[in-house]
């Protein structure tokens, strides 16, 4: 599964990045890292980008981005 | 490093409040932009303490220390050419972690570091709290908590600064794991290169030599053979790397860092409740939401339009007259005007007094506009602007952050490009970035208005409404078409950057900052344009006014000119005055004279007023006083008022047909008829060829020359609508619709092409925005002219009907998915695309 398939208000734990180079980097930066909680909180009023909440502040990115974005839900 | 004095660099995130810090120590105005990456260029300051004056450096803000982007090369470089003694690092403390992944980037480049958490009141009230005596300690630098909005902290972090010099670099070092034992063998193998500066940590350069930094590694090559064993062995152990753990040495040593960095943000930070973000998010429910998004944006950019467009236009009839004092003025100082052929100097004066008052003009309108946008990007209002248009500007090769650009340029009605091109600098992907700025020029700027205005009167008095909402509108139909013509051709190989943006916690700007932005922006606008303008203006004056009238003409305007005197010094002979009225000068004291009251009188409203200009020129020459005056006068003084009006009038006319003959003779004037046979396909003649070349540098000329042109015979007031039509018999509205269409694809004017060489960095880009536009103005004007023509069309009915097509076009073209979605993905495309 990745960050693109969870919808919003839910959460998420990043498992790992398919992503080398400029955007695996550029997630890195942003703290996107294996084992962080991620909460989507909105997808754009056109459903593209969508806002995420991580550590305390929120980020947006595409969702083709997202897709590099391997992760697993937490049990509800 | 000479005794006393210290260089400091300052750096940090965007949003982290790094500008603040900057102007809280240095005192210097300078902006904080709630929008990623507004600070290109660096801002130096100074400031002294314990006796050391200290010069400052504002870094881009960067999320980190690699050269993915040009900000964080230009960051990189300055660390490592100019070698700062000390570096600041400005972290928000609400959100460490984040931060500290870029701390231990500068801090493997060994240079005495200081850390200034800002935001400290606002972690505090959010409960949130950093152990700074612990983490100073483990990070081996001073932390200093602070608020740079409240001026918190401010002592301790000079005081900090000052004594990093002898506190060295940090000394923490990042435990690299199961990459150690190659970092040493690199760091061996570097031993051996020689004439490498010393000042470059050796690990540093190991690990940033395994993580394949591409600008290092060139660096390397170019230094010549003795790398090549060096880099080939690099390559290798990367190899040996991404085979044993199955991942990329870049993402591993990276992997390393982030790790490090959250580990440390777990140990000295305590958050029991991040109500910011909490707040943030209830904010942007609403701002974000589905459908009230887009409508608050929408309104938005209304009242950003209606504020500063609308509002602020208004100021310049307050500014206006300033403006017109300052011509006086200088008038005053040319020398006087002749009867007839005034001294080219006082003409070259008035027109280039003229030229930049047209611009000085628009200063109110900027002042309100860039301190609405400054409060806009203080809020954190601009991240979410590109969020939700974001999608849709993909479609047409843009990006979400093309909003604010095409907001400022005049995606409605009225802008202005130069700050709408200034304000590209934030967009990461390059590609987008371009087609934004080769397409804003196209949209509706403040000086294409008066034409618009103009021809929409002239020739649609009917259907004003629906011809100027065609006008505002039809630039956008035609800008997103081009725009994804664009990326799609000539930017296709351009750089594209994944969209990866910080929605920054929204807080209330404050009014200084705000202000002191829009005032720094504006003068900014002021000293960079104007300059270039004033100089294209004497350029546009010579071409306009040489090589001027021939020996006939200049014998026969005199002759005329002669005779008129004759007539009047013969009607005043008999008069009180008649005697001192002899010759050319004497008369012209009168005339001066005359058009002194005449414009005393304009400048008045009151009965009173008027009563005391008429005392005083009454004082100042009795004589000349009872041929203007208004009102009663004697008999005789009415005959000679009667014979001087004549004078007046015949003056008048012939310099105003010296003026029409000379532009008539001018280069411009013979470009323009060189011109006729292509621009007749779009309706245009020689005298509209002139008044498009003559706005070349700028659009704010075009109709001041078309008044120039379309000069009236008598001192009725017609308006420039009447009298361009009483000129141009043959012009109809399709003429006028091929006018506006060719205005709005009109090439961009002077300070906006100075403006595209600075963001572009490139000539090229320059020229080649200057001809696509004057390219496809004229395609576009003639196939609309030659074609309605040939249908039959009227100008309404073809303006409705290149709208309709328009519109279906920027559809079609909308639809088109993104045909190199391989470039589209270029930045990840190595990395999701082939290892998914």
């Amino acid at each position: 599964m990745t960050l693109r398939d969870i919808s919003p208000g839910h959460s998420c734990v990043v498992r790992s990045i398919d992503a080398a180079s400029a955007l695996g980097q550029r997630l890195r930066d942003l703290g996107l890292m294996p084992g962080r909680t991620i909460k989507v909180l909105r997808n754009a009023p056109l459903k593209d980008p969508m806002e995420l909440e991580l550590e305390g502040y929120l980020i947006s990115l595409r969702r083709a981005e997202a897709q590099a974005v391997a992760v697993e839900t937490n049990h509800e | 490093m000479s005794e006393g004095r210290l260089r400091v660099a300052l750096a940090g995130q965007p949003n982290s409040g790094k500008s603040t810090v900057f102007n809280l120590l240095t005192g210097a105005r300078q902006h904080v932009a709630n929008y990623p990456g507004v600070t290109v260029e660096k801002k130096v300051g100074h400031f002294s303490h314990d006796g050391k004056r200290i010069e400052l450096v504002d870094l881009p803000g960067t999320y980190a220390l690699s050269t993915f982007s040009l900000e964080e090369r230009v960051a990189r470089d300055f660390l490592i050419e100019e070698r700062p003694e000390v570096v600041v690092q400005v972290a928000d403390a609400t959100t460490i972690k984040r931060h500290l992944a870029l701390f231990l980037q500068i801090a493997e480049m060994e240079r005495p570091l200081v850390l200034g958490l800002n935001k400290s009141d606002v972690a505090r009230k959010n409960n949130i709290s950093v152990d700074a005596a612990g983490l100073a300690e483990f990070l081996g630098v001073a932390v200093i908590p602070m608020s740079a909005k409240t001026g918190q902290g401010r002592t301790e972090l000079k005081q900090a600064i000052v004594r990093a010099v002898d506190r060295g670099p940090a000394k923490l070092r990042i435990d690299y794991g199961p990459l150690e034992p190659v970092i040493a063998k690199v760091e061996a193998l570097l031993m051996d290169i020689g004439g490498l500066p010393d000042h470059l940590p050796r690990r540093w350069l190991a690990v940033k030599l395994l993580e394949d930094d591409a600008v290092l590694r060139e660096q390397f090559r170019d230094r010549g053979t003795e790398t090549v064993p060096l880099l080939a062995q690099v390559e290798r152990f990367r190899e040996e790397i991404e085979k044993e753990h199955g991942k990329d040495a870049g993402e591993l040593i990276g992997m390393c860092r982030y790790r490090l960095a959250a580990a440390t943000g777990d140990k000295f930070l305590t958050a029991r409740n991040p109500r910011q973000a909490r707040l943030t998010d209830r904010i942007d429910s609403v701002l974000c939401h589905k459908v009230f998004g887009p409508l608050i944006l929408v309104g938005v950019i209304y009242l950003l339009y209606e504020l500063a467009i609308v509002q602020g236009y208004r100021l310049t009839t307050y500014t206006w007259p300033l403006l017109e004092g300052l011509k006086g003025m200088l008038s005053v100082i040319l020398p006087p005007a002749a009867y007839i052929y005034d001294p080219v100097v006082r003409s070259l004066g008035l027109w280039f007094i003229d030229s930049v008052n047209a611009l000085l003009n628009y200063i109110p309108v900027f002042l309100v506009l860039f301190s609405l946008v400054a409060f806009l990007e203080d809020v954190g209002y601009m991240p979410r602007m590109a969020f939700i248009m974001d999608r849709l500007f993909k479609r047409f090769g843009l990006h979400g952050q093309s909003t604010l650009p095409m907001v400022l340029g005049g995606v409605y009605i009225g802008g202005c490009a130069v700050p709408a091109i200034m304000s590209t600098k934030g967009i990461p992907d390059e590609r987008a970035r371009l087609a934004t700025i080769l397409i804003i020029p196209m949209l509706n700027c403040l000086a294409k208005i008066p034409l618009y205005i103009l021809l929409v009167h002239a020739y649609f008095p009917a259907h004003k409404g629906v011809a100027m909402f065609f006008v505002a509108t039809i630039s956008l139909f035609m800008a997103l078409p081009v725009a994804k013509i664009l990326s799609l051709t000539v930017l296709r190989d351009r750089d594209t950057a994944p969209f990866l943006m910080e929605m920054p916690a929204y807080h209330l700007p404050t009014i200084r900052g705000v202000l002191g932005r829009a005032v720094e922006r504006t003068w900014l606008f002021v000293k960079k344009i104007v300059t270039v303008v004033a100089a294209v203006a004497v350029v546009v004056f010579v071409l306009l006014q040489y090589p001027g009238l021939s020996a006939v003409q200049q014998d026969d305007y005199t002759g005329r000119g002669r005779a008129a005197l004759a007539r009047f010094v013969a009607a005043a002979a008999p008069t009180a005055v008649g005697e001192r009225l002899t010759d050319e000068a004497r008369v012209m004291e009168l005339i001066a004279f005359s058009e002194r009251y005449k414009d005393a009188r304009r400048r008045v409203s009151s009965t009173e007023a008027s009563e005391a200009v008429n005392a005083r020129f009454a004082q100042l020459d009795p004589g000349f006083y009872e041929i203007v005056m208004r009102g009663k006068k004697s008999p005789a003084a009415r005959q000679l008022d009667r014979a001087f009006g004549a004078l007046e009038r015949e003056r008048q006319t012939i310099r105003r047909e010296i003026r029409a003959a000379r532009i008539d003779a001018s280069f411009l004037g013979q470009i323009g008829r060189a011109l006729e046979p292509v621009t007749q396909w779009a309706g245009f003649n020689w005298r509209i060829n002139v008044s498009l070349l003559s706005a070349l540098a700028a659009k704010e000329s075009l109709v001041a020359t078309l008044g120039a042109i379309y000069q009236q015979d008598d001192e009725g007031g017609a308006s420039l609508e009447e009298r361009m039509k009483a000129t141009e018999t043959g012009f109809t509205p399709l003429h006028a619709l091929a006018l506006i269409l060719f205005m709005v694809l009109y090439p961009p004017c002077l300070a906006t092409l100075m403006t595209i060489k600075l963001q572009t960095a490139s000539y090229k880009w320059m020229l080649f925005s200057l001809g696509y536009q004057l390219g496809l103005g004229v395609v576009v004007a003639s196939l609309v002219f030659t074609g309605a023509r040939l249908l039959g069309l009227t100008g309404l009915q073809a303006m409705y009907g290149f709208f309709g097509l328009m519109v279906l076009v920027t559809v079609a073209v909308g639809c088109i998915d993104r045909a190199p979605s391989r470039a589209v993905a270029g930045a990840p495309a190595d990395g999701c695309a082939t290892r998914a």
